[in-house]
């Protein structure tokens, strides 16, 4: 049984557009999935729809194992400038009304566990830009929810960053086990991270098709350099251009 | 010291010494204009009736701007819980602000007994309206993707307002408070100014008054000194605090790297 399962969801804006076309898609419990598909097709207002922060015009999105906790990362890191590093992550704990030493300990904890150990005190405004995200995605764990949701969240970083947040990113997900849904409009990340890709049609969107990346966990820059790597990412990209033109 | 510092310094004794010796070579009469020496001299033979009449007109001041600050963010709260309530209020909000105070005092002061009360609510009447405004426009200036966060961890509207908007909305909101405090003592004088008596204590705004009448202009220029001193004694203050509260993560409140 899926964990997740989207059924010819669509959505229309309030200004007419028609984001999302029909869109269906099965997420199944602890995989690394990837939406890939060009700007503006919609897979970001579907991880909103599977977040409850919006409602489909129509179609349905069922749980048929019940809905989980979840956690979500923006494509900005979206932290709170007026206070810590330690406070934001600490924050989905605070809105759950758990105590402040409790909170605090696991916000801890989960700073540490993005690599940040030391930066409690720091205030966003302190941090680089990668950092910035770590936390961000700290704060999206601590809850250690079942299903992590990310909208393009390095998107805006340089290179060089976002290889190492790549590789750290599947170093939690293969130590944490929650499920993964990974929107991007890079073939490359989509690739080096992914069990599954879903490839989106442009607007109004739904899946075009559907890939499987066979390669083994973990993944590390030799598996970013090797030819089957190489030989996936034109097959996912030739995938993207049937789709763009469809 | 930086030229920040000393170029203003300079040019203010410069203009001190120019002004000075213009009086003495023209022998100007100091009831048309007295020398800076004079009014210093002034300031403190007179400090007796000054000093009092500051204290009354920094009051009304203060208790104005506490007013303003108080009813400002109050309705500012309102306005950003009810969309209805802001469609209704903020118009009067605005022809309250743009309707010179000069204009409805004499009103204010027919109407309120209390000479005092009758000044605070001129006040209070200038100088609430920045405090409202800008607060409304912080309080609405909320990321969009925070919002939906707090929604997402199920955050009461309470919760929201208490973690997410008024800390949203503080560097706003003391812009805001600056501009205040300025015009709360202006208020404040101009009220006092038209209420001409000056009610059970008079403030500075009637010490000026008074001098004019009698023609002791040296006393008369002391009190525009300490008036002026005053705003900039409450413009800094009112820095000093925006400062201290936004200097760890505001753009404003940081210095250049």
């Amino acid at each position: 049984m899926p964990l997740v399962r989207v059924r010819n969801v669509s959505r229309v804006f309030a200004n007419g557009v028609q984001a999302l076309g029909g869109a269906s898609l099965d997420i199944e419990a602890g995989e690394f999935l990837s939406v890939l598909g060009p700007s503006g097709c919609g897979k970001s207002t579907l991880l909103r729809l599977i977040a409850g922060l919006a409602e489909p015009s129509a179609g349905t999105i069922e749980w048929p194992l019940g809905r989980p906790d979840l956690g979500f990362v923006f494509q900005e890191p979206t932290l709170m400038p007026w206070t810590t590093a330690l406070a934001n992550v600490a924050l989905p704990l605070k809105l759950r009304g758990l105590a402040r030493s409790e909170r605090e300990a696991r916000a801890a904890e989960a700073l540490a566990g993005v690599g940040l150990e030391g930066f409690e005190k720091s205030y966003p405004r302190e941090l680089s830009g990668g950092m910035k995200m770590r936390v961000s995605i700290a704060r999206a764990l601590v809850t250690a929810p079942k299903l992590l949701l990310m909208d393009e969240p390095f998107a805006a970083l340089d290179e060089i960053t976002r290889r190492r947040l790549n590789t750290d990113l599947l170093e939690l997900w293969q130590r944490t086990h929650f499920t993964a849904v990974f929107v991007t409009h890079s073939v490359f990340e989509s690739v080096f991270l992914s069990q599954r890709i879903v490839v989106m049609s442009a607007r109004p969107g739904r899946v075009r098709s559907e890939l499987t990346i066979p390669a083994p966990y973990p993944r590390s820059e030799t598996f970013g350099t090797s030819a089957d790597y190489a030989a996936l990412c034109r097959l996912t990209s030739a995938q993207l251009s049937e789709a763009m033109a469809a | 010291m930086s030229a920040r510092i000393v170029a203003p310094v300079l040019m203010g004794i410069f203009m001190l010494a120019l002004w000075e010796g213009l009086v003495r070579a023209m022998e100007i009469p100091p009831y048309i204009l007295p020398g800076p020496f004079l009014v210093a001299k002034t300031l403190v033979s007179d400090w007796g009736t000054l000093w009092p009449a500051l204290v009354v007109t920094l009051t009304i001041t203060l208790q104005a701007l506490l007013a303003a600050v108080l009813v400002g963010v109050l309705l500012a709260l309102l306005f950003s819980l009810s969309r209805w309530i802001e469609l209704s209020l903020f118009p009067y909000a605005i022809i309250l602000q743009v309707t010179p105070i000069v204009a409805i005092a004499p009103l204010i002061i027919a109407w309120v007994d209390d000479v005092n009360v009758s000044l605070l609510i001129c006040a209070w009447l200038v100088a609430f309206f920045p405090i409202l405004s800008n607060t409304v426009l912080g309080l609405r200036s909320v990321d969009r993707n925070l919002l939906d966060l707090f929604g997402l961890y199920g955050a009461s509207r309470w919760r929201t307002l208490l973690d997410l908007r008024l800390p949203a909305a503080l560097p706003y909101f003391l812009g805001g408070l600056r501009i205040s405090g300025g015009l709360a003592l202006i208020g404040a004088v101009v009220a006092e100014f038209v209420a001409g008596s000056g009610g059970r204590e008079s403030g500075l705004a009637y010490r000026i008054l008074e001098s004019g009448y009698q023609l002791k202009i040296p006393r008369m220029f002391a009190a525009l000194v300490l008036i002026s001193a005053a705003g900039i004694a409450i413009y800094l203050l009112l820095s000093l605090v925006s400062h201290l509260l936004l200097r760890r993560w505001h753009e404003s409140a940081l210095k250049e790297e």
